[in-house]
């Protein structure tokens, strides 16, 4: 402690100087100044580069070389003659991205979200073995995405494991990767049987800090077990489902490194996300559009904003009722 | 507590400075050249040998060469050089599209005209602008799309293979009989390429290039594309080469003809030491002519070379390295150790030893080396052409997202029009 005192002592000097300088006022400024600047540096200033790109045309990586276009990048995204069918828009597949995103996101969540909550319940209970099954359920969150979709892809590719067992039992192997429906359930599938043990774990911190005497007074009142998960358990757990469900959805809208190992994207653009769509057209085309894949993160920002925005004021809604009961 | 002597630091730190000047003075000494190559077979451990010899022969220059996956050389490397960042070398195979990055390498040279001799007849491919005199570098090898058949597949089945002069439609016949009898999963499989799908279109009368010499799809590439969709709808084609991936991703179709999952594929000449090296005494395969169209029986010219880059801080060793490369007997070593077509007009006319090709990779060499004179000038036309892929990248997107029953073929090819359209615009830009 002494030390610690020693040590910012050192530095009173500087700051009487600072304080009689800037005012006191504008001396938070300084304290939170380097933070600032690395958040100027490694995101403002990308955000900045990002509009120019969005703004100009042609496949030169150099600022210098592209000339300006104004908005012809997000009117190439968005031009469509009919909203409902994503076959009249120019570039289809960036709405196909979209809709993809928007199914991957609505299904993979609620998914992701039951599974979690049951096993998180499950797991809290007093079960044989119960401290095996929870390392059981996290080990996937400690691998690599890429490992676990090359794990998944061996085991579903045509000659893969799973095909094997059919195939030993008699059956036709299936086009586990190659048909558009067994692959989109696939990559839900296996991101599910990723990240799950992540949310539980978040879940089943939740559940053990609602305090037992609860539960006591519930027995105590014979509240059946489904009244006492729906009045007690589930309000007292709501904290932490709001943060699973915000957390769940802000990655499932980023998905990207599994899926394009495990798919590619494909079959066709059947698994093509959002992120890939930025990636395929700004860096794995040969002909590079940054322009477009600039305009395309620019308005995938705009809609997380909005989902973060849309996911505060329900939030501050539900508060606001909660104080008013 | 330290134990050692304030002398005995000083000492250490003498030393350490000495040896750290004289680390710094030997490698400011030595010229690094730095290339980026990537292999089929062993195109990069002949080089790194050639490279060897380079080194004894000139003091002073260290040559390192990069291994990369084909990949990186793709879709990593035009990022790098467009932000100004690269090697010295590359080995490349968007000859056209990446050539505003090359560099002339012809001031640095005692005889050009050794090149304009020997590596004329494809200088124009690298050169960025049409009628540019520079030398970029030159082609490391000639390839040319083209199929092989599994043989033994079709003894088995007794099924007579069809001969040189042979239809798609009598192949694929042919293979299906031979897949359904030996229950092989699929007949046919093609690369995942629209270079590889141009071949078969151009057979079936596509001119690519309308009267102003601006790309277009007609009557010839949408037969192409409607044939194509029916035969993997049919099961002909193996699904897994293009339905399993997006985009326009690259996908070889030789691992499931090595794995014997297809009777026929359509890949190129650059995979015949691969298939000498995995399939050895597995199976018999020949490699056979281009089967024919209405119009033509022609694959794809094409290959890999060797090129300078502006982004070189070692020009003179740069060009004095390549200058050694394309020598003849360099060159003749590379392409006889490769199994590789020469694009040496000097090599080419005297022939070359494949002193490592076994029996069917020389047959096969011989069925190439002899489709070269067949190619269509549509084919050559087609690439050398610098926006070449924005209309082989479409093909392979949107003819996936027909096969896979995304979009009808009609709107398959509507798009691959659009998006061409679209490429050509922006990359003028």
């Amino acid at each position: 402690m002494r030390f610690l005192a020693f040590f910012f002592n050192l530095f009173e000097p500087l700051f009487r100087l600072s304080q009689k300088w800037l005012g006191q006022s504008r001396l938070a400024w300084l304290f939170v100044a380097p933070n600032l600047l690395v958040f100027g540096v490694f995101t403002f200033l990308p955000i900045v580069i990002n509009v120019f790109y969005a703004t100009s045309a042609g496949v030169a990586l150099l600022p210098s070389e592209r000339p300006y276009s104004g908005l012809e990048n997000f009117q190439i995204l968005f031009e469509c003659r009919d909203y409902f069918d994503f076959q009249s828009c120019r570039k289809d597949v960036f709405w196909r991205a979209i809709g993809n995103t928007l199914k991957f996101s609505g299904i993979q969540v609620s998914l992701m979200v039951f599974f979690s909550l049951l096993t998180a319940l499950v797991l809290n209970r007093n079960i044989i073995g119960r401290g095996f099954w929870r390392g059981v359920f996290f080990y996937p969150v400690l691998l690599s995405p890429v490992v676990v979709a090359l794990i998944w892809k061996w085991l579903l590719q045509s000659q893969g494991v799973f095909n094997a067992v059919l195939v030993s039992a008699g059956q036709t192997p299936a086009d586990w990767l190659t048909d558009r429906h067994w692959a989109f359930f696939w990559t839900i599938f296996v991101s599910i049987w990723a990240h799950m043990g992540f949310y539980t774990l978040i879940l089943l911190a939740g559940l053990q800090a609602i305090p037992k005497d609860v539960y006591e007074a519930a027995l105590m009142d014979k509240a059946s077990p489904w009244r006492t998960l729906t009045r007690i358990t589930l309000p007292l757990l709501m904290p932490n489902l709001i943060v699973v469900l915000v957390l769940a959805m802000i990655r499932a809208v980023q998905v990207f490194d599994e899926v394009f190992v495990l798919t590619g994207g494909g079959p066709g653009s059947a698994t093509t996300f959002i992120v890939q769509f930025i990636y395929q057209t700004g860096f794995a085309e040969q002909i590079h559009l940054y322009g477009l894949a600039a305009a395309a993160s620019l308005a995938l920002a705009a809609g997380l904003i909005m989902l973060t925005l849309l996911q505060l004021k329900l939030t501050r809604a539900k508060d606001a009722g909660q104080k008013v009961r | 507590m330290s134990t050692l002597s304030f002398p005995f630091r000083r000492r250490t730190f003498q030393a350490l400075s000495l040896a750290l000047l004289a680390a710094g003075a030997l490698s400011a000494q030595a010229q690094e050249v730095r290339v980026m190559c990537y292999q089929d077979g062993v195109e990069c451990d002949v080089t790194a040998e050639l490279a060897k010899k380079f080194e004894a022969q000139n003091p002073g220059v260290k040559i390192v060469v990069d291994t990369v996956p084909y990949k990186t050389i793709v879709e990593q490397l035009p990022v790098q050089l467009a932000a100004g960042q690269g090697p010295d070398i590359a080995r490349v195979t968007d000859l056209g599209g990446l050539s505003k990055f090359y560099m002339d390498i012809a001031p640095h040279l005692k005889d050009r005209k050794y090149f304009d001799t020997q590596f004329g007849s494809t200088a124009a491919w690298l050169s960025p602008t049409p009628g540019d005199k520079g030398i970029h570098g030159f082609m490391s090898q000639l390839t040319m799309t083209g199929p092989y058949v599994n043989k033994t597949l079709f003894e088995q089945a007794k099924v007579a293979l069809p001969g040189p002069k042979a239809t798609w439609d009598e192949w694929v016949a042919a293979a299906n009989k031979v897949a359904k009898a030996t229950q092989t999963k699929a007949a046919m499989a093609w690369d995942r390429s629209g270079h590889r799908f141009a071949g078969p279109a151009i057979s079936n009368g596509a001119a690519i290039f309308d009267a102003k010499g601006e790309l277009t799809l007609d009557a010839g590439y949408k037969t192409t594309v409607n044939q194509f969709v029916a035969w993997h709808k049919d099961g002909t084609m193996l699904k897994e080469v293009w339905a399993g991936s997006g985009g326009s991703t690259y996908a070889d179709s030789i691992g499931e003809f090595i794995n014997g999952n297809t009777v026929m594929v359509l890949s190129g000449s650059w995979q015949i030491n691969r298939l000498q090296k995995d399939i050895g005494t597995k199976f018999d395969w020949v490699a056979v002519p281009n089967p024919c169209g209405k119009a033509a029986c022609t694959g794809i010219p094409g290959g890999a070379a060797w090129v300078a880059l502006k982004t070189s801080k070692s020009p003179k060793e740069t060009a004095a390295f390549l200058n050694f490369m394309a020598a003849e007997a360099n060159y003749a070593d590379f392409i006889a150790k490769t199994n590789n077509i020469p694009a040496h007009a000097g090599l080419a006319k005297k022939g070359v030893n494949y002193v490592n090709a076994q029996p069917a990779a020389r047959a096969a060499l011989g069925v190439f080396g002899t489709g070269v004179a067949q190619l269509s000038p549509v084919a050559y036309k087609f690439q050398g052409y610098k926006y070449n892929r924005a209309l082989m990248l479409p093909t392979v997107s949107r003819v996936t997202q027909a096969l896979v029953g995304e979009l009808s073929t009609d709107e398959a090819l509507s798009k691959i029009n659009a998006d061409m359209q679209d490429a050509v615009k922006q990359a003028q830009k």
